[in-house]
């Protein structure tokens, strides 16, 4: 058999924090990392999801590249040295994730979330104990008209997986983000209360892709509401099976 | 539109106009309109029907002549002189006209050895106040399409890229790149679709010059655009317009007709296989759609929100195809470039920067308006000379460049030549070409404070650290004037600038903390000056400066 026939993606070696490491050329850093025992922070990031690069924590450092770039959408490179833990990157995340905390109102002790939040374990994995940035206070509407489920913009990180989950998964996009800068909020199609979506067919992905208590089911008191994204995953290669 | 017949309108219309014994241009772009010079130009040439010239005389709406302090403004030429006049009112039209076969009105008459109209350079601006804008005849009695008719009919598409990468022409939209090169990335890229977009987004404070060229020469856009197409192998085009230019808009929306109705757009143009079409498309008011990965969303209809680069535009831009994104500015270099060689063009400027820069000057300045500079130029030669210097006796302080994403120089460096790697090193940008003059009176924390909180309120909301950062600056920033600021909220400011400069996803948010961090280069005492040190208040001292 002739070799060349054969559609074979590109393999090439590159190296992550001085670790030799294989990749398909269409695998993402974040994801060749993870592979390989390498964790990088990701707060946005949902696998099964479209990559934004929003929240910035997984900027890592390339050689010969000035800027940082995104592991969730930065794409392997023969030769490639990738570093992902480096002083600086560890200071950058600390301060973009005290930059999340002092945005809203992430009051852990009454959130129903606490326990089963992502942001409280990044705080932890990252060890910010404390916030040295204002915070801001903002007062912030909670939506509770929909019949299940609740939105609490106080908790909201604007990861927009909610967003993403709605429009490429379920395929109703009944969320989108309405507003810009600290004024963004997530809506639900022309900003109406949620209960009044015509588009929503709560089915319940938001919430549970939702890395905070931003999006909960209803009737859970604090630290009850667990998300499970497993279902996400499996839909995903479910899909890729029958595409 | 064959070449022969383009040839034949341009005599024609060279013909029509040496006829004509004088012309009386007025200007009619956006700071003369907003001085009613329609009301002039109808005064005109109500005076020149009274007085029964009107086969002599000709009275032309024309686009912007530069020095925008003095409007209305006037030009008349007759044979081959030229008289500029300044502030002119309808009630004056009576005696302008009166005068034309004798001496000039001397008291609306501008000095003809003013340093504002004989230091320029001008070949972006060459047409702006000569001919009329909506005129596609007048476009093409200055040599207008002769390009692209030279283009189509002796020059192979690669010949035009690398006319344009001899000419050294670099971005004129901030980021300084080298157009030539982005150009054959483009061509290179592979793909059976291909797009030309032009970057019309202009929406740093204090700048005008894609404003000006879009309202005064907007053929010269098109026929750059064109071009482009040709020599990157695109046949879709679109111009990015900010829908708070109207006048733009609907000059840019006749170029467009009138391109198409003589064949110098659509299909075959010139007669030529060679096709391509331009569309508009016009911004809602968000000042990162002037970023090109927001702009190309924008115009796909999404959200303009930026996303990270890899893959630039040239790669995966418009609906993922290769997208050659260029602004006003570069488009309208790009016609004289093919014309008369990028040889020709290198030969203006320096050694990195080549040809010239449009700058709109605004602030505390003489002659506020546009000026059109060859590269290298000192930035005293700008302020001192061609504007006139700083009005009531006042001192200079600094001049601001670049917007938003730019710096504050103070007058240390007035010396310094502008150029893309100078001002970088004096912490500022060349950018778009904003130019705001500050003097004695304003205070540089404000200053900052300014831009920050343009930044904020422009940020798209999408990433962190431009979200929050910014407004966390923003906040110590209005700390620190009110006095209540310490020093370890100096040192936190610094902090944050580091972060979002570092972390931010787009250029909006990684730029931003420019204007602080050139102002506490330069003038950190006036930060300090208003730090609390003894956690008292606010000092006596800064709250008097407060005050000021």
């Amino acid at each position: 058999m002739n070799m060349s026939t054969l559609a074979t993606p590109q393999v090439i070696t590159l190296q992550i924090d001085g670790q030799d490491v294989s990749a398909r050329a269409d695998e993402s850093i974040l994801d060749v990392a993870r592979e390989n025992g390498i964790d990088i922070p990701t707060m946005c990031h949902l696998d099964g999801l479209d990559p934004v690069g929003a929240c910035r924590l997984c900027l890592i450092e390339i050689e010969g590249t000035p800027k940082l770039l995104p592991a969730c959408m930065t794409y392997a490179e023969e030769g490639m040295r990738v570093l992902t833990d480096s002083p600086r990157l560890q200071k950058y995340r600390r301060t973009i994730l005290e930059l999340i905390f002092a945005e809203r109102n992430h009051v852990c002790s009454v959130c129903v979330s606490n326990g089963h939040c992502e942001l409280q374990n990044m705080a932890v994995k990252l060890g910010v104990s404390h916030v040295t940035v204002a915070y801001r206070y903002p007062k912030m509407e909670v939506d509770s008209s929909h019949d299940r489920f609740r939105l609490d913009h106080n908790r909201c990180i604007l990861c927009t997986r909610c967003v993403r989950v709605c429009d490429a998964v379920e395929g109703a996009h009944t969320k989108d983000v309405m507003g810009r800068g600290v004024l963004s909020a997530i809506i639900h199609d022309l900003n109406e209360p949620w209960g009044d979506s015509d588009t929503c067919t709560s089915c319940g992905k938001c919430v549970h892709v939702c890395p905070t208590g931003a999006l909960v089911e209803k009737g859970t008191a604090s630290s009850e509401m667990a998300k499970r994204t497993q279902f996400l995953p499996y839909l995903t290669r479910m899909r890729e099976h029958h595409s | 539109m064959t070449p022969e017949e383009l040839t034949q309108m341009r005599d024609q219309t060279r013909q029509k106009k040496s006829d004509c014994k004088h012309c009386v241009n007025v200007c009619t772009a956006a700071g003369c309109l907003s001085l009613r010079s329609d009301q002039l130009k109808d005064a005109i040439d109500k005076a020149v029907h009274h007085a029964g010239r009107q086969d002599e005389v000709t009275v032309k709406s024309v686009g912007c002549m530069g020095l925008c302090s003095g409007g209305p403004l006037v030009s008349v030429e007759s044979g081959d002189d030229e008289v500029m006049y300044h502030d002119v009112k309808p009630e004056d039209a009576g005696e302008l006209v009166q005068s034309l076969d004798t001496e000039p009105v001397k008291r609306l008459q501008c000095p003809s050895d003013m340093p504002f109209f004989t230091q320029q350079t001008k070949i972006v601006l060459e047409n702006s106040g000569k001919i009329d804008p909506e005129l596609l005849e007048d476009y093409i009695a200055n040599d207008g399409y002769a390009a692209l008719t030279k283009a189509l009919t002796e020059m192979s598409p690669e010949d035009v890229i690398k006319e344009v990468q001899t000419s050294g022409l670099r971005g004129r939209g901030g980021g300084g790149y080298p157009t030539g090169l982005k150009w054959s990335t483009v061509a290179k890229s592979p793909g059976q679709k291909k797009y030309v977009i032009c970057n019309a987004d202009e929406g740093d404070p204090g700048a005008f010059m894609d404003r000006s060229v879009l309202e005064s020469d907007p053929h010269r856009v098109l026929e750059g655009m064109a071009l482009a197409a040709y020599a990157v192998g695109a046949d879709a085009g679109y111009i990015y317009v900010r829908a708070e230019y109207p006048l733009a808009i609907a000059r840019l929306k006749r170029a467009i007709r009138q391109a198409e109705r003589a064949g110098l757009l659509g299909a075959h143009i010139g007669g030529s296989t060679f096709r391509f079409m331009i569309e508009l498309r016009l911004g809602a008011g968000a000042f990162v759609c002037g970023e090109e990965t927001a702009l190309i969303a924008s115009v796909e209809g999404k959200r303009g929100q930026p996303r990270p680069r890899p893959p630039y535009p040239a790669q995966r831009g418009l609906w993922g195809c290769p997208t050659l994104i260029n602004n006003v500015e570069t488009f309208a270099n790009i016609a004289p470039i093919v014309r008369n060689g990028g040889d020709w063009f290198a030969s203006i400027g320096t050694e990195k920067a080549k040809g010239t820069k449009v700058f709109a000057l605004a602030g505390k300045i003489n002659n506020t308006g546009l000026i059109e500079v060859p590269m290298g130029i000192s930035l005293r030669e700008i302020v001192e000379n061609i504007g006139g210097g700083v009005p009531d006796g006042k001192q200079f302080k600094a001049v601001q460049t670049g917007g938003p994403s730019g710096g504050c120089i103070p007058i240390d460096h007035l010396d310094m030549p502008v150029e893309y790697d100078t001002l970088k090193q004096l912490g500022s940008i060349m950018g778009s070409g904003g130019m705001i003059i500050m003097d004695e009176t304003s205070n540089m924390v404000d200053v900052a404070r300014y831009f920050m909180e343009f930044c904020m309120s422009e940020s798209c909301g999408k990433c962190v650290p431009c979200r929050v950062g910014t407004w966390q600056m923003h906040e110590l920033l209005t700390k620190i004037i009110a006095g209540e600021a310490a020093p370890k909220d100096l040192d936190l400011l610094k902090e944050l600038c580091e972060v979002v400069q570092n972390t931010s996803l787009c250029g909006l948010g990684m730029t931003s903390p420019n204007p602080v961090l050139s102002t506490l280069r330069y003038f950190e005492h006036e930060y300090l000056e208003r730090l609390n040190t003894n956690g008292h208040g606010a000092t006596a001292e800064a709250a008097s400066t407060e005050g000021a």
